[in-house]
């Protein structure tokens, strides 16, 4: 598309807005992806108001439904549905009859019977906002599930890449960490091959699920030849709570050959951007001064959050953004 | 009852029979197989008109989960004898996985004789390997075998112990029947829920190796190799374990194998979407594996097909793929879903096809069953092998719902089970196919079921 020239270009169609819900990055087309990107762009706008908040969503219900434990990314979606004046319901897992034993089916459709909009989950299981989705006539988004995918973290990856680089096609982009249990992983392959971007993921062996490559990535288990010539790279939390078994031998060997040390950038270009999606490990996967030097681009992640989370709920919720 | 099946291909592999005939039935038996039945002898019988159908021996399905006694809200025998008579399975073998676990020669004869009250289907229980299917100590093999037990097996957890396997095929030879082992070695599997492949990585679903039934299989064979018993492997569903079982076959060990429909027609592309009802163990594998299932199946590696029914609540399904248990159905669609698979693509004739789901099986198990000769049990099915149809919710007969075929477009319809003489299944919309020959009764205006039980 973009060696299209811009005079004649067709003016995009709003082909994410007719969707029911977001339940990964796998479903969409690249257009549906530079689509979001680009009310994204809109709303970070908004986000430098002195009021920071629009009318866009008067009047629906927006229902956060979080299985697992979230602070940034429930915050976030919360703050994002607040800003765009919708009524918002916090379902709390811990006091709900979910820990009576009522399935994931009742639970929605209770929730829907309350004449909800929409709903943002998150949940422990692969595939459960699949599964919801079949069962509720209502908007689902998916704010992670199991291993599986995380699409707005992947956007607002790709939101703060094209911010700082300019463009995402052709960018080279590493992902280091635990691939096998991160749906950050997942959704961020599947939205940068999709786009035209390069992608390789690194990690030790044990890390790299089988038959990776067939998501069309390159993989590497040697983090400095990974990291030569790439634009950037996403450092991943090792999710220690998903896995079932241990995956490597130590932290102190893994921050060895593994983490992002001040060392290891060296003899790297220093416009090498360094992305984590959080929370961090300082001294784990990332070095603490690392993490300090990078802070800005880190933390440009977690505003971008809010306005990419704005943009997904405003287009799914029927609306159309005026450039 | 007296029924005389007339003008229907008769395929019946045991006696090398494969042509247009007519097939008398009286008193439980088959009593003549002839071109011309004479007048005289079919006088009083029932006549159908078998012209353009398949007459072969009833199907014999040698792993499917009856869940009695224990989890009769999944099946019971009357129902999952009602869907394997729907199946044209006029015989099944059932696990012993139930709650208690059939591992005692007084639950064996229980379930014999509920088999035999229910009557629409032969019901052999196959009985425990180890006391409450716990791995540890070998059953009361001798015991449940005199009462009825046709196998065994710990199927659904397999004998993790090595040593306890070797000790039940050593002890197992007393008898004369296998120990049927669901190849597994778990620590490799345990916390799986699909294959692992690129589609599992995929979805983020943590996989099951195809290396924990190759490395079982290969366990379990070499322990038959040096034991001198006899294995049955249940449900082969990888290349590499194929490999394995043809090797060890070729070496002169006593190992015969099964295959389920359901490996030889989907694979692991099917878990897209996430519906649980993808979900069973051994997994739908790579279309690699799903290759050499059917090539197992043609070179006779494989020897029989089996469903592992596996009945699950519709609410115990309706979950997360993570937290849903494994298992599907098959007892309505193994027919079909082979004849869809194997026949149509021209990997196997109907005679093969007979012989991997009635002769072989039953020859495995030491059933009186699976063959179309004189004076044998008249346990029969009588199927279109040609006529198309859609596979719906209200051909189901089990109490569960449990099979991603629902909406498959399927090659070939049983429209007519008969055990031991009487029809114990008829497709209403076959009557018109089947109840038309010369002199029928049917034309007369008698229900072609009035002898069902």
């Amino acid at each position: 598309m973009s060696s299209r020239p811009a005079a004649v270009r067709p003016a995009p169609q709003p082909m994410f807005a007719l969707r029911k819900s977001l339940l990964g990055i796998r479903e969409l087309e690249p257009e549906e992806i530079l689509e979001i990107l680009d009310a994204a762009e809109s709303f970070k706008e908004v986000q430098s108001r002195m009021i920071k908040k629009v009318p866009a969503l008067r009047g629906q219900t927006v229902a956060n439904l979080f299985f697992e434990n979230s602070t940034r990314t429930r915050s976030s979606f919360e703050l994002a549905e607040k800003r765009l004046s919708a009524d918002v319901l916090n379902f709390s897992v811990s006091t709900s009859s979910v820990a009576k034993g009522e399935t994931l089916r009742d639970t929605a459709q209770n929730i829907e019977a309350m004449n909800v909009d929409m709903i943002v989950m998150r949940h422990a299981s692969s595939g459960a906002c699949h599964f919801l989705d079949r069962h509720v006539k209502g908007r689902v988004i998916n704010a992670g599930d199991g291993s599986h995918e995380h699409p707005t973290q992947a956007l607002l990856d790709a939101s703060t890449l094209r911010e700082k680089l300019g463009r995402l096609e052709g960018l080279r982009i590493v992902i280091l960490g635990d691939i096998t249990h991160s749906r950050v992983a997942r959704s961020n392959i599947f939205l940068l091959t999709k786009v035209g971007a390069k992608v390789t993921v690194c990690g030790p062996p044990t890390m790299l699920p089988p038959e990776v490559e067939k998501l069309g990535v390159r993989t590497s288990t040697d983090v400095r030849a990974a990291l030569k010539n790439a634009d950037a790279v996403n450092v991943l939390r090792i999710q220690f709570e998903r896995q079932e078994e241990p995956l490597i031998p130590s932290i102190r060997e893994y921050a060895k050959y593994f983490g992002i040390t001040q060392d290891k950038l060296q003899d790297l270009s220093p416009g090498m951007m360094i992305l984590h999606p959080g929370p961090m490990n300082r001294g784990t996967e990332i070095e603490h001064s690392v993490a300090e030097a990078h802070s800005e681009t880190i933390l440009r992640q977690v505003s971008n959050g809010v306005a990419v989370r704005m943009a997904v709920l405003y287009l799914l919720s029927g609306g159309e953004v005026q450039n | 009852m007296k029924i005389l099946l007339r003008g229907g291909r008769v395929i019946d592999p045991a006696s090398k029979r494969d042509e247009t005939t007519d097939v008398l039935i009286d008193g439980g038996k088959i009593v003549a197989i002839d071109r011309k039945i004479r007048e005289g002898a079919a006088e009083d019988a029932t006549t159908l008109n078998a012209e353009g159908l398949v007459v072969a021996p009833g199907l014999v399905d040698m792993h499917v989960h009856f869940r009695e006694p224990g989890q009769e809200y999944k099946e019971d025998i009357a129902s999952g004898s009602r869907a394997a008579a729907a199946g044209g399975v006029t015989s099944v073998a059932c696990m012993p996985n139930t709650d208690p676990p059939l591992d005692n020669d007084a639950l064996i004869a229980q379930i014999v004789k509920r088999g035999i009250e229910v009557g629409l289907c032969r019901v052999h229980p196959i009985a425990a390997i180890t006391r409450g299917i716990e791995g540890r100590d070998i059953t009361e093999m001798m015991l449940m075998r005199q009462a009825g037990a046709v196998g065994f097996s710990d199927d659904g957890r397999p004998v993790v112990d090595a040593r306890v396997m070797r000790r039940a095929l050593e002890y197992a030879r007393l008898t004369d029947v296998p120990v049927i082992s669901h190849c597994e070695e778990t620590s490799l599997s345990q916390g799986g829920h699909m294959h692992e492949g690129a589609v599992s990585t995929r979805l983020g679903i943590k996989g099951i190796p195809a290396a924990s039934e190759d490395i079982g299989v290969a366990r379990d064979v070499r322990l038959a190799e040096i034991t001198g018993g006899r294995l049955h492997v249940c449900h082969v569903s990888t290349a590499r374990s194929i490999e394995v079982i043809r090797e060890a076959k070729a070496r002169g060990v006593r190992v015969t194998a099964e295959a389920t429909p359901h490996h030889f027609t989907l694979t692991d592309e099917a878990c897209e979407g996430f519906d649980a009802n993808t979900k069973m163990n051994p997994p739908l594998r790579s279309e690699e594996d799903r290759a050499a299932v059917i090539q197992g199946l043609i070179d006779g590696t494989l020897d029989a097909i089996a469903t592992d029914h596996a009945p699950h609540a519709e609410r115990e399904k309706l979950v997360e793929f993570d937290r849903a248990p494994f298992g599907i159905i098959g007892l309505e669609t193994s027919l079909a879903l082979a004849i869809t698979s194997l026949v149509v693509p021209g990997h196997l004739d109907l005679p093969a096809l007979v012989r991997l789901m009635s002769t072989a099986p039953a020859t495995i198990l030491g059933l009186e069953a699976g063959t179309l000769k004189k004076g044998a049990p008249a346990d029969i099915v009588v199927f279109d092998p040609n006529t198309s149809w859609t596979f719906e919710r209200e051909d189901i007969r089990s109490k569960s719902q449990n099979t991603p075929f629902l909406g498959y477009s399927l090659t070939g319809r049983v429209l007519l089970t008969i055990r031991e003489g009487k029809i114990v299944h008829e497709r209403k919309e076959g009557r018109s196919r089947i109840g038309t020959g010369r002199r029928s009764k049917v034309e007369e205006g008698e229900p072609l079921g009035s002898a069902r039980s």
